[in-house]
């Protein structure tokens, strides 16, 4: 199933399939977010936001209105 | 032929070059645990063998050479120009062992700019921990370059460093990956407008300020008729690009790196369950802030007294000892007591850096920015803000630097604005004096005393000063503003001390011997001009005196006559003159002229009170006991009282009186226009609330 990394619940993993390249600053990028990398949702702070992520082994967080434009696939 | 040369240190944030730097030259700087510490260049010198001198720059923290925010930005400046002072003969890209896959991006941008590139594997002490390991050899041969393993932590690996430093010209250069397949008609046009330049050199110069708007552009080589694509066309090169790198990035590790996951100890993921957690880590938080200041005044309490007393102790053996004239007065009455009143806050000053440092080093800070991001955005500010607004109250000056790392322009305007408003370090010896002059010495509910809840009272007030601007200067501000932000979450780390211990005596030196410069020079300034005087009145002072009080001797007449003559001193006509604009805030001019000589800096304040106060007053010999016991003519009333406590304490929490700080704002803003604006809202505002507050309290 494919849903917004923005919906993925805390603990839950996936894998990024596509960016919605425009919006998505390209730091995000070369931290290590890109298509086939997993991602898991490890936190969030109060009201969901920031996201704290364990992307591939890096750790960072980003904005909700961020994580929407990124698309992972969930089993 | 031995010959000097530029290394320059480049990395990611947080993988060690500060530490890596400050081993390989000893000349010791900042290093903590939160993304963006270091935001300029700082150089210093190493020797190296066979007597060669190596220049070597420790540059800010990137993640690439698309530059998306100004400390980032350093680091292009210095490898795109190769006229500058800096330009590597040879880059060392220090990388994290643990994080080697989102490293080595920046180092194989570095490696296809056509320098010679060393690969400095830092944390190595991490790996067994953490079940790492690298196939060196066949790791140096994909990547087409020398690879030293070391660790900072550990001091092991830097002669190997060093040497492969000193044989830079071994170091093979040639490009990693190549940029012309991501879209073959528009590089082969552009390598034939440049036959010399490398592609991926031209490629940046192009695409520079696409992420990031405020850059001075680099004009070498011209670039300008290439500009042809739209931004959104080169955004989505730049990925395509990102994405090729990784490509290569990951055969190549696949090859050479094996992670043990049984092995990695989830230590973070315990201790981010609760210093993040939605209840509790605000909990954690703000005790610890509490716990901050409550040291602060309960560790530094001894110390301080010892200070003063020594002090009080040196200028009455300066009197006893040396001759009496001009010359023993200036020492006695305006240097001593002047130097005095910062020297009493060395301990304060001295265990906030501490503090402030542990939370850099041992990763805390950016669980802060976590935290807070989304309160901060109410604000309109980022959750980057915090770091700022937090070291503020050190210094307002490093705080300014710090904002360099928030991504969009207009929070981190914001941020630089409304900094000033924390209470820095400077504020703290004005606070603690006048806090011991009206608050009660006693406590509440055990551990916490009164005078220690009024200091943090101020701090918060100085925090809702910040908020509460920043928020009305969002709102007015007229500026795009974008949802960048990503923030690195390091490892927690035990501080490694010697850094702190730096650190601490770094700042605090510099805290001391500045305010103390200044200091210096004020105080001898203002005990010339209070201990002449033009005209009769100071001249005759001892004749008029006597002369309108028959019958008083001694101690008493003395003192009399000691008043009268500092009123009409220079300073006292200087102070008569303003004390109309200071009266109605319950000053009086005494008040007044250190109100003025603290628009330089406010520490001075306390200083001057002390010189201005001891001029004739040989009763009392701490500071402490002379404003104490100091009366205002006018009303008849002890001059610190509650109302005059209160309204000075307002007055110092909001004005801006740091020339440093407007100097610095000025730089980071390019222009007078805000730090003007700044200094005229604070002040404004300062007046404004202390006059209420003496006016309701009186
Ligand atoms: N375990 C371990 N920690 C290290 C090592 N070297 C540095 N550190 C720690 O890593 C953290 C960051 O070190 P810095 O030297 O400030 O890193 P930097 O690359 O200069 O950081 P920025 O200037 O922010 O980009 C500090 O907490 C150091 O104590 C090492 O070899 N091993
Ligand atoms: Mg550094």
């Amino acid at each position: 199933m494919i849903v917004s990394l923005a919906d993925l619940k805390q603990g839950q993993k996936g894998k990024i399939v596509s960016l919605i390249t425009n919006n998505i600053p390209l730091k995000l990028l070369e931290m290590g977010c890109l298509p086939g990398n997993d991602v898991t949702l490890l936190h969030t702070a109060p009201f969901q936001c920031p996201m704290y992520l364990d992307v591939n082994g890096s750790h960072l967080a980003i904005r909700r209105e961020v994580a929407r434009e990124i698309e992972v696939e969930i089993q | 032929m031995a010959k000097d040369i530029n290394v320059s240190l480049i990395g990611n944030p947080n993988t060690g070059k500060t530490s890596v730097f400050n081993l390989l030259t000893g000349l010791n700087q900042q290093v903590g645990n939160y993304p963006g510490i270091t935001v300029e260049r700082k150089s210093g010198v190493c020797k190296l063998p066979r007597g060669v001198k190596a220049h070597i720059i420790d540059l800010p923290g990137t993640y690439s050479l698309n530059a998306s925010s100004l400390d980032e930005n350093v680091v292009i400046e210095v490898l795109l120009n190769k006229k500058d002072k800096d330009y590597p003969d040879v880059a060392v890209v220090v990388s994290d062992v643990e994080n080697l896959k989102r490293n080595l991006l920046l180092f194989t941008q570095i490696k296809d700019l056509g320098i010679p590139t060393i690969l400095a594997i830092n944390m190595a002490d991490q790996m067994d921990r953490k079940g790492i390991t690298l196939d060196i050899p066949e790791l140096e041969k994909r990547l087409d370059t020398k690879i030293v393993l070391m660790s900072a932590r550990k001091k092991k690996g830097i002669d190997d460093l060093k040497q492969a430093i000193a044989s830079y010209k071994k170091v093979p250069v040639g490009s990693c990956v190549d940029v012309f397949k991501i879209d073959p008609p528009y590089f082969e046009k552009l390598q034939k407008a440049f036959p010399k330049q490398s592609l991926y050199k031209l490629w940046l110069v192009i695409t520079q300020d696409v992420n990031f708007a405020n850059i001075n552009r680099n004009t070498i080589p011209d670039t300008s008729e290439f500009h042809t694509k739209k931004k959104s066309e080169l955004k989505r090169l730049q990925q395509k690009e990102t994405i090729k790198r990784f490509q290569f990035i990951n055969d190549t590790l696949k090859a050479t790196q094996t992670i043990d996951l049984a092995q990695a100890k989830g230590f973070r993921a315990q201790l981010d369950k609760i210093l993040i957690h939605k209840v509790w880590g605000y909990v954690i938080f703000f005790a610890i802030l509490l716990f901050i200041f409550q040291a602060i005044y309960d560790w530094s309490g001894y110390p301080a007294d010892l200070i003063d007393s020594a002090f009080a102790w040196l200028g009455e053996k300066v009197k006893a000892i040396m001759p009496s004239g001009a010359l023993t007065d200036m020492l006695s009455e305006g240097i001593i007591p002047g130097i005095a009143g910062v020297a009493i806050f060395i301990p304060q000053i001295a265990f906030l850096f501490l503090f402030i440092s542990i939370l850099e080093e041992s990763g805390y800070m950016s669980r802060v920015v976590f935290l807070m991001d989304r309160v901060m955005r109410r604000f309109g500010l980022s959750g980057k803000s915090i770091v700022p607004l937090i070291s503020g109250t050190a210094c307002a000056i490093p705080a300014v630097m710090a904002t360099r790392n928030i991504e969009d322009w207009k929070q981190r305007l914001i941020t630089i604005l409304v900094v000033p408003f924390t209470t820095c370090s400077a504020r703290l010896p004005v606070y603690l004096i006048i806090i011991s002059l009206i608050i009660p010495d006693e406590r509440v509910a055990w551990i916490f005393g009164y005078q220690s809840l009024t200091l943090m009272a101020l701090y918060l007030i100085g925090f809702i000063a910040a908020l509460g601007s920043s928020w009305l200067l969002s709102k007015y501000l007229k500026m795009p503003s974008s949802n960048l932000f990503v923030v690195e979450m390091p490892n927690y780390k035990v501080p490694l001390w010697k850094n702190v211990a730096i650190n601490v005596y770094e700042k605090t030196k510099d805290f001391v011997t500045e305010a103390g410069k200044i200091i210096l020079a004020i105080s001898v300034v203002l005990w010339m001009l209070a201990s002449y005087g033009p005209g009769k009145q100071f001249n005759n002072a001892t004749e008029i005196v006597t002369e309108a009080n028959p019958g008083v001797v001694g101690d008493i007449l003395e003192n009399k006559i000691e008043s009268h003559k500092l009123e009409h001193s220079y300073i006292g006509y200087a102070g008569k003159f303003i004390e109309p604009a200071v009266a109605p805030l319950g000053y009086d001019w005494k008040i007044g002229v250190a109100l003025i000589s603290s628009f330089a800096a406010r520490e001075v304040f306390v200083g001057t009170l002390a010189t201005i106060f001891s001029v004739g007053n040989e009763a009392e010999t701490t500071i402490k006991n002379r404003l104490l016991t100091e009366v205002n003519p006018k009303t008849g009333k002890y001059l610190f009282n509650f109302a005059t406590g209160i309204s000075l304490l307002l007055f110092y929490a909001f004005a801006m009186q740091c020339m440093s700080t407007i100097a610095i704002v000025k730089r980071e803003t390019n222009g007078w226009k805000w730090p003007i604006i700044q200094t005229i809202f604070m002040s404004g505002l300062a007046y404004v609330s202390a006059l209420i507050a003496y006016q309701v309290l009186i």
